[in-house]
C-alpha cells in the first residue's frame, strides 16, 4: 500500500482505447490499469493480462461439495446411525443425488464469489481510488505508472497523441483502506508538480 | 471496430432512442435519484398493509396451531403448499433469464434480467414461508438441518424428497442472491460515484464493495458470471424437479407419475414469465424505461409464454392419457371423477386451470396480440391465476378422496388466516419489489452499455450502410485493412 504517481488519460470511445493500449505498451510505458464502466472483451488480452483461474477454483469448490455430501451422508446413514427407511438399503446412493447436486452447486457458487471478492479485494466499507468518478459512467480511464525515470511531460504528450483526453499526472493510493464514501478520507491529491 | 460489432439488421434494436453511455447511466439512475412518486407511496403502503395482515395471520397460526387453517384428514396440504409451489414456480423466471439466456447469448436478457432476478429472490422468500410456518411448531424448524444434536445424534432422512426440498430451495435462494448481487456491484459503484446526498454516498459506498472497474476485476467478474450461469442452469431445473418429487415419489393417484419433473419445470417458467410481464409492464411505464424494456422484449417473453404454455398443455393431456392407458382404476378415477367431471366438487378448478393455462395463451400465436400491452398484461394475470389452480388441482383433487370412500373429506375452503397468509406473502413480495425499484437500478446498467453499440437503435442504423456494401468491398476494408 503506497501512494504512487500516475499519468492518467481519459478515453470516450473503446474504438480509440484499443489501439491506444497497444501503442502505449509498445512505447514501453507500463499500464497500471484501465478503468472501464463495463466489461470490454479482449481488453485484458490487449493489456497482456493473464487469464483468470477463477473457473478452476470453482471446479475445486464444486468437487469439494460433491465429496462433502457423499461422504457425510454415507457416514451418517450407514455408519453413525443406520436407519431402515422402508426396507431400502442403507447405502441408497440414487436417493442422495439431489442433495449431492445441490451441495456441489452451493459450494461452487459460494466459494467462487468469496474467492472473487478476495482476489479483487472487495468488501463493504472498503475504499479505493479510481482517479475519475466518471469511469463508472462513460469514461475509460487509463493510468500509466510513473517512475523516477519517467519524463512526465513526454508521457502526457504521448498519451494525447494516441487519443487520450484531459491527461494529468495524479498521485494515488494503490491499495485499499477502510472508510466511508460519505466521509472525505481520500488519500491522494492531484500532483502539484505536473 | 464497427466490423467487430456487426449484427444483422434482421434483429430489432434492443435499446431505442439515441443513446450514448452517459445517457444510459442517466436514464437508469434517474428513478433511483429522484424522490419517489405519489404512486410509489400508495403502492408501497398498500403492500406494507398486506404484509402486516400476513404477520397477523401467521401470528394466529403460531399461537393457536395449524388448526387455525381448515386443513383436515385427508387434505393435509391445502392452500399453504399450493402457494409454496406457486411462488417457487414464479421464482424460476429470473434465473432462467439471467443464466440460461446468458449461455444462449440472448442479448435481450440485459433489459429485463436485473428486475427478473430480484423478483426471483423475493418469490423464493415468499415460497419459503409456507413450509416453514406449516411446520406448526416453527421454533423447531431448524430440525430439518443435519446438525449434531443431543438426540443421538439423529440425522435427517437424506432419502426423503421433503429434505431434498430443504437443500434445493435454500441453495437456490443463496445462489440466486449471489448471482444477483455480484451483477449489481458495478452498478452500485455507478450510483456511488454519482451520489450527492450523504446517506446515498454511505449506502451505495458500502453496497459497491469498493468496486473500481479495473480491467482485471472485469475479467474475473465475467468469468464469475459465466460460471454462476453455468451452475444456475442445472440448478433452476433441479429445483422444480425436486419440488415435483414431493408429489411424484408418493403413491397417491394423480401424483405418482414420471412426467412431473419436466411438466413442473415448464409450468414454473410459464408462470415465472407471466409474473415478469406483470411487473415489467408496470415498471417500464412508471419509471419511463420504455426505451430499455421495449415492445421487442415484451414480444419475446410472450413467445416464451406460448411455448411453455403449450408444453404444459401437452403435459396435461399426456398425464390424462396415461391415467386411462395405465388401467389403474384409482389413477383413472382421480382424473375422470375428481378432475374431468365438472359436477364433482372441484371439477370447476380443473377446467379453470385448462382454460387459463392451455387455451388462453394460444392467443399469442398472433403477432398483434404479442405486441399489445393490454392483452399481455391481462394474459399475465390470467396465467398466474391458472398456474395457482394447477397446483391447487394437483394437491386437493388428488387427496380429498382417499382410497376408502369412508375417508373422503368434506369440501375444503380456506379460513381467513389461510387467505391472510397468502395475501401477506403478496405484501412481502411487493414491499420488497417497491423498495428494490426505488433504491436499486432496475436495469443492469453495465450490461446495457455492453450491448449498446451492437443493439442500440442509433448504432444499428449506422450499420445499414455496411449491410449494403458488396462483400468484396467489406472484406477489403475490414479484413485486409491495417486498422488494428
Amino acid at each position: 500500500m503506497s501512494v504512487q504517481k500516475f499519468v492518467v488519460g481519459n478515453f470516450y470511445d473503446e474504438a480509440v482505447l484499443f489501439p491506444a493500449v497497444k501503442k502505449v505498451r509498445r512505447a514501453g510505458y507500463k499500464i497500471h490499469d484501465v478503468f472501464t464502466p463495463f466489461p470490454i472483451h479482449g481488453l485484458d488480452h490487449a493489456m497482456g493480462l493473464r487469464d483468470t483461474s477463477l473457473h478452476t477454483a470453482g471446479f475445486i469448490y464444486g468437487i469439494t461439495g460433491t465429496s462433502t455430501a457423499v461422504g457425510f451422508i454415507t457416514w451418517a446413514l450407514t455408519l453413525d446411525w443406520p436407519i431402515n427407511f422402508g426396507g431400502k438399503p442403507f447405502f441408497a446412493l440414487p436417493a442422495w443425488i439431489p442433495v449431492t447436486f445441490e451441495l456441489t452447486v452451493l459450494f461452487a457458487a459460494v466459494g467462487m464469489v468469496l474467492t472473487f471478492c478476495y482476489l479483487c479485494q472487495l468488501a463493504p466499507f472498503v475504499k479505493k481510488d479510481h482517479f475519475n468518478p466518471r469511469s463508472t459512467d462513460d469514461t475509460f480511464v487509463m493510468a500509466v505508472e510513473c517512475t523516477d525515470a519517467t519524463n512526465e511531460a513526454e508521457a502526457i504528450k504521448f498519451l494525447e497523441s494516441v487519443g487520450a483526453k484531459d491527461v494529468t499526472v495524479m498521485e494515488k493510493e494503490t491499495g485499499w483502506w477502510l472508510g466511508r464514501y460519505d466521509h472525505d478520507t481520500m488519500r491522494f491529491q492531484k500532483s502539484t508538480n505536473a | 471496430m464497427a466490423s467487430l460489432r456487426y449484427e444483422s439488421q434482421v434483429r430489432q434494436p434492443l435499446v431505442d432512442g439515441t443513446k450514448d453511455y452517459h445517457q444510459v447511466t442517466e436514464d437508469i439512475c434517474r428513478p433511483v435519484e429522484a424522490k419517489p412518486s405519489r404512486l410509489w407511496w400508495i403502492g408501497f403502503l398498500v403492500s406494507v398493509a398486506l404484509l402486516l395482515f400476513g404477520v397477523v395471520s401467521v401470528a394466529m397460526e403460531v399461537t393457536y396451531g395449524t388448526g387455525q387453517w381448515n386443513l383436515n384428514r385427508t387434505i393435509g396440504w391445502g392452500w399453504d403448499i399450493t402457494n409454496f409451489v406457486w411462488w417457487v414456480g414464479i421464482g424460476h423466471a429470473g434465473t432462467l433469464i439471467s443464466a440460461i439466456l446468458l449461455l444462449f447469448r440472448q442479448g435481450w436478457r440485459t433489459g429485463v434480467n436485473r428486475a427478473a432476478e430480484a423478483m426471483t429472490i423475493f418469490a423464493v422468500m415468499c415460497a419459503g414461508q409456507f413450509p416453514i410456518w406449516h411446520m406448526g411448531r416453527v421454533w423447531n424448524a431448524f430440525f430439518v438441518l443435519p446438525y449434531p444434536n443431543t438426540r443421538g445424534p439423529l440425522w435427517v432422512n437424506f432419502n426423503s424428497p421433503l429434505l431434498w426440498d430443504v437443500f434445493a430451495i435454500s441453495t437456490y435462494f443463496t445462489v440466486s442472491l449471489l448471482f444477483w448481487y455480484s451483477g449489481l456491484i458495478p452498478d452500485m459503484a455507478t450510483l456511488r460515484d454519482r451520489a450527492k446526498k450523504k446517506w446515498a454516498k454511505l449506502f451505495y459506498g458500502v453496497a459497491a464493495f469498493g468496486w473500481t472497474g479495473s480491467t482485471k476485476h472485469w475479467q474475473r467478474h465475467e468469468a464469475l458470471s459465466l460460471v454462476l450461469a453455468g451452475l444456475s442452469t442445472p440448478l433452476v431445473l433441479s429445483v422444480h424437479t425436486i419440488v415435483s418429487f414431493d408429489f411424484a415419489t408418493s403413491v397417491v393417484p394423480g401424483w405418482h407419475t414420471t412426467i412431473f419433473p419436466p411438466y413442473f419445470v415448464a409450468g414454473a417458467i410459464f408462470s415465472g414469465f407471466a409474473m415478469v410481464q406483470t411487473l415489467l409492464l408496470v415498471t417500464r411505464k412508471v419509471l419511463s424505461l420504455e426505451e430499455y424494456i421495449t415492445i421487442e422484449h415484451i414480444e419475446v417473453m410472450n413467445k416464451v409464454i406460448v411455448l411453455t404454455g403449450s408444453i404444459v398443455g401437452i403435459a396435461y393431456l399426456t398425464e390424462l392419457f396415461m391415467a386411462w392407458y395405465s388401467a389403474v382404476p384409482y389413477e383413472w378415477y382421480a382424473f375422470k371423477e375428481n378432475r374431468l367431471n365438472l359436477n364433482s366438487p372441484y371439477g370447476w378448478s380443473y377446467w379453470l386451470m385448462m382454460g387459463c393455462n392451455v387455451l388462453s395463451p394460444q392467443i399469442f400465436w398472433f403477432r398483434k396480440m404479442r405486441r399489445n400491452l393490454f392483452v399481455t398484461f391481462f394474459m399475465s394475470i390470467l396465467v398466474n391465476i391458472g398456474m395457482w389452480f394447477e397446483r391447487f388441482v394437483i394437491i386437493v383433487t388428488s387427496i380429498y378422496r382417499d382410497y376408502l370412500p369412508s375417508s373422503w373429506s368434506t369440501y375444503y375452503t380456506p379460513t381467513i388466516w389461510e387467505v391472510g397468509f397468502y395475501l401477506g406473502t403478496f405484501g412481502l413480495f411487493f414491499t420488497c419489489y417497491f423498495l428494490f425499484s426505488k433504491y436499486f437500478p432496475v436495469i443492469a446498467i453495465a450490461e446495457i452499455k455492453h450491448i449498446l453499440k451492437k443493439n442500440g437503435s442509433n448504432f444499428k442504423q449506422g450499420m445499414s450502410k455496411e449491410e449494403n456494401e458488396s462483400l468484396d468491398a467489406y472484406a477489403d476494408k475490414h479484413v485486409h485493412g491495417d486498422h488494428h
